[in-house]
């Protein structure tokens, strides 16, 4: 009996040992070799509207999260609007600014339109493309992926014929939505403090 | 030195363990569609079986042997190798962060290869010595890895190959192994250990 009871005790102790050294051999990696990534970037860039314009100033969407993440002004991105500033606002808890005129303004979805019959087939549209929505060869006619295009402009520049428009995305069915307020003055204090800024501008 | 070499042969020509033993046959079918992921799988299953083999024979004989318990063998193996795993993929991505993209998705996967708890016990088994483990499960690794890798350069011409519609996809595949383990059956009785 006592025997057997030993045999037993000591299979569950060494397992029991062994389980514990190695349990403590992870628990020290993964604070010694812990690494430190910045998931606040990639909860930023969530929230950015994936475009890719660089009308920030930054190469691209991610470029600029990690920027915004390192203390840059939330209000550099036109493509999102006053909707991403707000977001972005509630994210770090800052104050969220009105959008930097410097970088562009607040437009509605648009979607670039390549009018075919003008197209000479140059491909300058093709690299200058950020996320590949256009589709052709050299010297053979050119045309936008209107489903993936994100209407950031980029291919608009550097057309030698210009042949690119910017044209409004229809709303159909599917992509229709409600306007939003135009007027935030809902309640008294929304007046109040438009009209104290507008005294501060004098 | 000329029994190490012999080991090493025996592991990764005769007894190959994916095509003569039938060990490893998940990640042999499931990682093998491209050359580079066959690639990168083999090199960090090589990396593991090695290493595992040598921790799983260290624990064998330095605790179970001396306490009389090594008829819990196959649940401490399995407790090491997936700590060794675990283990390496934090120390990997800490140190290494082009390594880890090249390995990182799959090592977790290895620690389910039967491959490497197969390994351990086929050491236990045929009673090997330390270095002897070592050589047997670096060259386990190795076959594993010239195996996979034929395999899939293989499985990517089959892929764009016109094969009869009954046969498309893992059918072809499994032909193929089979066609595979016959080949490799010709290396019995060049080595015998």
């Amino acid at each position: 009996m006592s025997i057997a009871l030993s045999v037993i005790l000591t299979a569950i102790v060494a397992l029991l040992g062994l389980a514990l050294a190695f349990g403590t051999l992870l628990g020290f990696a993964s604070v010694r070799f812990k690494v430190e990534g910045n998931p606040i970037v990639d909860e930023i860039d969530s929230i950015l509207p994936q475009t890719q314009c660089g009308q920030c100033g930054h190469p691209g969407c991610r470029p600029y999260a990690e920027g915004i993440a390192a203390g840059e002004d939330i209000n550099k991105c036109p493509p999102g609007g006053e909707a991403t500033i707000q977001a972005l606002a509630d994210l770090l808890d800052v104050e969220a600014t009105p959008l930097d005129a410097e970088h562009g303004e607040e437009k509605g979805k648009m979607v670039a339109v390549i009018r075919e019959p003008e197209c000479i087939g140059c491909t300058k549209c093709i690299q200058a493309c950020p996320i590949d929505a256009i589709l052709g060869s050299a010297k053979h006619m050119h045309t936008v992926i209107a489903s993936e295009c994100t209407g950031c402009d980029l291919c608009v520049e550097p057309c030698p014929v210009d042949c690119i428009d910017m044209v409004p995305v229809d709303q159909g069915i599917s992509s229709w939505h409600w306007n939003s307020p135009k007027d935030m003055k809902i309640i008294a204090t929304d007046k109040a403090a438009s009209i104290d800024n507008e005294g501060a501008i004098h | 030195m000329s029994e190490y070499l012999l080991i090493l042969v025996s592991t990764i020509l005769v007894n190959n363990f994916v095509l003569v033993q039938f060990l490893g046959l998940c990640p042999f079918m499931g990682v093998s569609n491209k050359l580079e992921t066959a690639m990168g799988m083999s090199l960090a299953t090589t990396f593991v079986l090695t290493l595992s083999s040598v921790c799983s024979y260290l624990a064998f004989t330095f605790l179970l042997q001396p306490l009389g318990l090594e008829y819990l063998q196959t649940i401490t193996f399995i407790l090491v190798i997936a700590v060794v795993v675990q283990f390496t993929e934090m120390v990997v991505r800490k140190t290494s962060p082009l390594l880890y993209r090249v390995l990182g998705i799959f090592l977790p996967l290895i620690t389910t290869n039967c491959a490497v708890l197969g390994v351990a016990l086929l050491n236990i088994k045929k009673q090997n010595g330390f270095v002897e483990s070592i050589m047997y499960g670096f060259g386990a690794a190795v076959g594993f890895s010239l195996v996979l890798i034929l395999f899939s350069a293989m499985r990517e011409r089959i892929a764009v190959a016109d094969v009869p519609s009954p046969f498309k996809g893992s059918a072809i595949g499994m032909i193929t192994a089979g066609l595979m383990s016959l080949a490799f059956m010709g290396f019995t009785g060049l080595v015998n250990i």
